[in-house]
């Protein structure tokens, strides 16, 4: 069952062998030992496996990955540069925004996306991009003021 | 000041070198059986074992929850962590502080007062002598009971406790990491299992052949008794095969609980254990109108993120297991009873979960690795559950009904007060009660009968009856709690146990009395608290929220208010929220007073205290787990809603400074009072009290339309 199948994962192209119709999920952390998004329903609910898939925060935990041949997936990994973090990772360490943490791979992938279109977005713009996700601890406050923060940053070092 | 009586956690670990060890120079190995469960316990626990030692606080290794190691520590619950697992570091790390100033002094032949300590080096008069504690650690034995008689720091002069600190594990988390869901091992197989689908069930028919169609891969299946263990080299095979068997199966005999259960009826016909505590004026006669209101909540779910995972490798007899328990030494000793091996010979690491706000699977996870591990010896066992299984199979958080009477005075107080709980125990951890209360030791052949089911005992603060003494002036008072032994589910501890409802049932019926007699809801409380303490709290959260103003809020706007002291001994909490309703509630603005005392970390502190309101809100607002045929019938998280982004308003939080206090446990503080706040506002908007939670749109509009 298993097939070559090429997409490119965090800016570089990869081939695995896998069967088609395992979840894109379990390919990220299984077979390329990309561990960052996470498990948390396996049935688009939760928002903890979320990826950019050509730019677009999509759920991996029950997509089948033949779907993403020759696309762009962008996971957590992918967000920091050259062991820089991206000002949103910074952002929710400066706000302190996490508890337990499990949710913030995903929300960090949804803003990410919110804020590569609208830098300056309003508190209902953020809810907008962030309400697929949960988060049980009760961080939504904290995680709200990390992404206007960090789009600030993010406006200000562009020319 | 701050007691130096010997905490619990210090009695049962009384000897220094279980704390603390120098083996790395220029770090010093701080031990605890306390574990991070999302609440910032490390970084905490590190800010009071650095400041205590002179050192920088990157100078502490704090080794948490590792059973061959760390302290044992009982169960990370109860907002015990800082004020007891907190207060025996402090105590030790200022004791070994003492002995190792005693032994430089007299090798200088100077009085210890001349000796100061920076970043773990001793100087003299300010003068570096060339020695520090990695030097000196050969002479000290640490081999001796702590007495808790040295002194500890003055609050004033806190460097670091007090100070913020940021958190010690974000930073793995924002990168993805640091999770036991990451470990990754060469050697790894993966199993999931077939759950009973309620307490005794058994399998009646299971079709192998088409769980191994479904699975596409070769898996091999592991039965006894009940327990059904899919084993494979690939995790996606063994995730296919438990949801073709979750399918296939057919279960019968056992205790499948009826769909009614939990209603407040139900609970009410249920056999009970009962006990009537009463305090103050016993018989207080009162010629005054009886006011009374019955108040119930559904059963609940802690409903984390990731669902429970664990690790587990056995080898020449010996067991390691990998989990994120919130008791790791606990499990140990109830995971080497359950599998027939000597305690020595298991070692469990504890590796961080998501957050936990109660007994999960976490437990369950461990054993079900560790059973399919001794049957595999050389590998490493990984198990994670599929989100299914955390809401069918999962403890489950009691129902409980709640009733409330009092007899008021000529000036509208409550001269005779009692309040009647119905609950199931709140206390199925591994090894309450003698049971191990492990799911997939359970299923196994000959597993012993259940040995008696109580609650959590009143001095560890009750279960059922946490905060069910009304912490106002009540001159007399009668508690009857109807302790409800055979509900056939694995009842345990959610966030907060019984405190939250009792809270929610007590601060309704405040508001009750106070409509009563057409007072304020707040300035009737402040008339039955004396103790400046709470007065400041609930006069605080008033003056945050501008609630004497008498604001025009507009149409369908209406404030609320609640308040408790967590267990009566534990932090003050008011909360106020503003709603607007029109077919369901709307969260528009909260905001919280709390008093904890000395507060170690002060914005973990407020992390903790906004996301027990976010949670207390979620839980009155949303939550109930329901049962059709014998099962839990909440699948997915659209059967089980919790608060979302979109629901979750600007909440300010207000710390009372106290320093010279005792730190007082925070993690729960806010719950009960959130989702009191919230009833109390909804009953005000409505005009109408809705009693029995979760305050849905379904109820709300059932409420409109009686009208």
């Amino acid at each position: 069952m298993a097939e070559s199948i090429k997409l490119t994962i965090n800016g570089h192209p990869v081939s695995v062998a896998a069967d088609g119709t395992m979840p894109l999920l379990s390919v990220l952390r299984e077979e390329l030992n990309l561990r960052g998004s996470k498990f948390g329903c396996g049935t688009e609910q939760c928002g903890a496996c979320m990826v950019l898939i050509d730019g677009k925060p999509e759920y991996s935990c029950s997509r089948e990955v033949a779907s993403v041949t020759g696309r762009s997936v962008i996971t957590v990994e992918g967000l920091s540069k050259n062991g820089e973090l991206h000002p949103l990772q910074q952002a929710l360490l400066d706000e302190q925004a996490g508890q337990c943490g499990y949710c913030l791979s995903g929300i960090l992938i949804s803003a990410a996306a919110l804020l590569a279109k609208n830098p300056a977005p309003s508190r209902a713009n953020i809810i907008a991009a962030l309400d697929p996700h949960l988060c049980r601890c009760g961080i939504h406050n904290r995680v709200i003021r990390a992404v206007q923060k960090a789009g600030a940053v993010l406006a200000s070092a562009k020319p | 000041m701050i007691s130096n009586t010997l905490p619990q956690s210090l009695i049962d670990n009384p000897i220094l070198s279980q704390w603390i060890a120098f083996e790395e120079k220029g770090r010093v190995r701080v031990g605890s059986g306390k574990v991070e469960i999302g609440q910032g316990i490390l970084t905490a626990l590190t800010q009071i074992a650095a400041e205590e030692l002179d050192l920088r606080a990157e100078q502490i290794n704090l080794v948490s929850g590792q059973t061959d190691v760390s302290p044992a520590e009982g169960f990370t619950s109860g907002s015990y962590s800082v004020a007891v697992g907190g207060a025996s570091i402090r105590l030790v790390c200022a004791e070994v502080r003492a002995l190792f100033i005693d032994r430089v002094a007299e090798k200088m032949r100077c009085s210890p007062g001349e000796l100061t300590i920076e970043d773990g080096k001793f100087l003299r008069s300010g003068k570096d002598t060339g020695r520090d504690y990695w030097s000196m650690a050969g002479e000290i034995g640490l081999e001796r009971r702590a007495t808790g008689t040295a002194p500890v720091k003055r609050p004033s002069s806190y460097k670091i406790v007090g100070k913020h600190l940021p958190r010690l594990d974000l930073p793995a988390k924002v990168m993805g990491a640091g999770f036991i869901h990451d470990i990754v091992s060469q050697n790894i197989l993966h199993a999931r299992l077939l759950r009973q689908p309620w307490r005794g069930a058994h399998l009646a028919a299971l079709d192998e052949n088409a769980v191994r169609k479904a699975a596409r891969t070769p898996i091999d299946i592991l039965r006894e008794g009940e327990f059904v263990a899919f084993t494979s080299d690939s995790e996606v095979a063994v995730m296919r095969a438990a949801e073709a068997a979750r399918a296939f199966a057919k279960w019968n005999g056992g205790a499948p609980p009826p769909s009614d259960v939990g209603t407040p009826d139900w609970l009410k016909a249920q056999p009970s254990r009962d006990k009537t505590t009463d305090a103050g004026l016993p018989g207080r006669v009162s010629n005054g109108p009886v006011i009374e209101a019955s108040y119930s909540r559904p059963f609940l779910t802690y409903g984390s993120i990731a669902t429970s995972c664990a690790l587990a490798e056995f080898e020449n007899g010996a067991l390691k297991v990998w989990s994120h328990s919130q008791g790791p030494a606990v499990l140990r000793d109830w995971l080497a009873r359950a599998l027939g091996l000597p305690a020595a010979q298991v070692n469990v690491f504890h590796r961080q979960g998501a957050g936990a706000y109660g007994h999960n699977t976490a437990d369950d996870a461990a054993f079900d690795a560790s059973f399919i591990a001794m049957r595999h010896p050389g590998r490493t066992v990984r198990v994670q559950w599929p989100r299914e299984d955390e809401f069918a199979a999962a403890p489950i958080s009691p129902a409980m009904a709640i009733k409330l009477r009092a007899a008021l005075d000529a000036d509208n107080r409550p001269a005779d007060w009692s309040i009647e709980i119905w609950s199931p125990p709140h206390a199925q951890r591994p090894g309450m009660n003698g049971n191990s209360n492990l799911l997939g030791a359970e299923a196994l052949p000959n597993f012993p009968p259940q040995k008696e089911l109580n609650d959590v005992p009143d001095e560890r603060g009750g279960g059922a009856t946490r905060n069910g003494v009304a912490i106002y002036d009540l001159p007399s008072h009668r508690l009857i709690h109807h302790l409800l032994p055979l509900v056939p589910m694995r009842t345990s501890s959610l966030r907060g146990l019984g405190a939250w409802a009792n809270v929610f049932a007590i601060e309704s019926f405040m508001d009750e009395l106070a409509e009563s007699a057409g007072e304020d809801p707040v300035s009737y409380r402040l008339s039955l608290l004396s103790d400046p303490r709470p007065r400041r709290v609930v006069e605080t959260a008033a003056r945050m929220s501008r609630w004497f103003e008498q604001r025009d809020l507009g149409e369908g706007r209406a404030l609320g208010f609640g308040f408790a002291r967590y267990k009566n001994i534990a932090s003050f909490a008011a909360v106020v929220v503003e709603i607007e309703v029109e077919e369901e509630i709307q969260l528009k603005k909260i905001w919280c007073a709390a008093d904890a005392g000395l507060v170690i970390a002060p914005d973990g502190a407020r992390n903790q205290l906004e996301g027990g309101i976010i949670q207390g809100a979620s839980f009155v607002m949303r939550e109930q787990v329901r049962h059709e045929d014998g099962r839990v019938a909440n699948k997915t998280w659209e059967d089980y809603p919790i608060l979302r982004f979109s629901d979750i308003p600007e909440i300010e939080i207000e710390l009372i400074d106290n320093p010279n206090e005792p730190t007082l446990g925070l993690g729960e503080a806010s719950v009960g009072p959130a989702g009191a706040a919230i009833g109390n506002a909804l009953a005000r908007a409505l005009g109408k009290r809705i009693r029995d939670l979760p305050l849905t749109r379904e109820r709300i509009m059932a409420t409109l339309l009686a009208e």
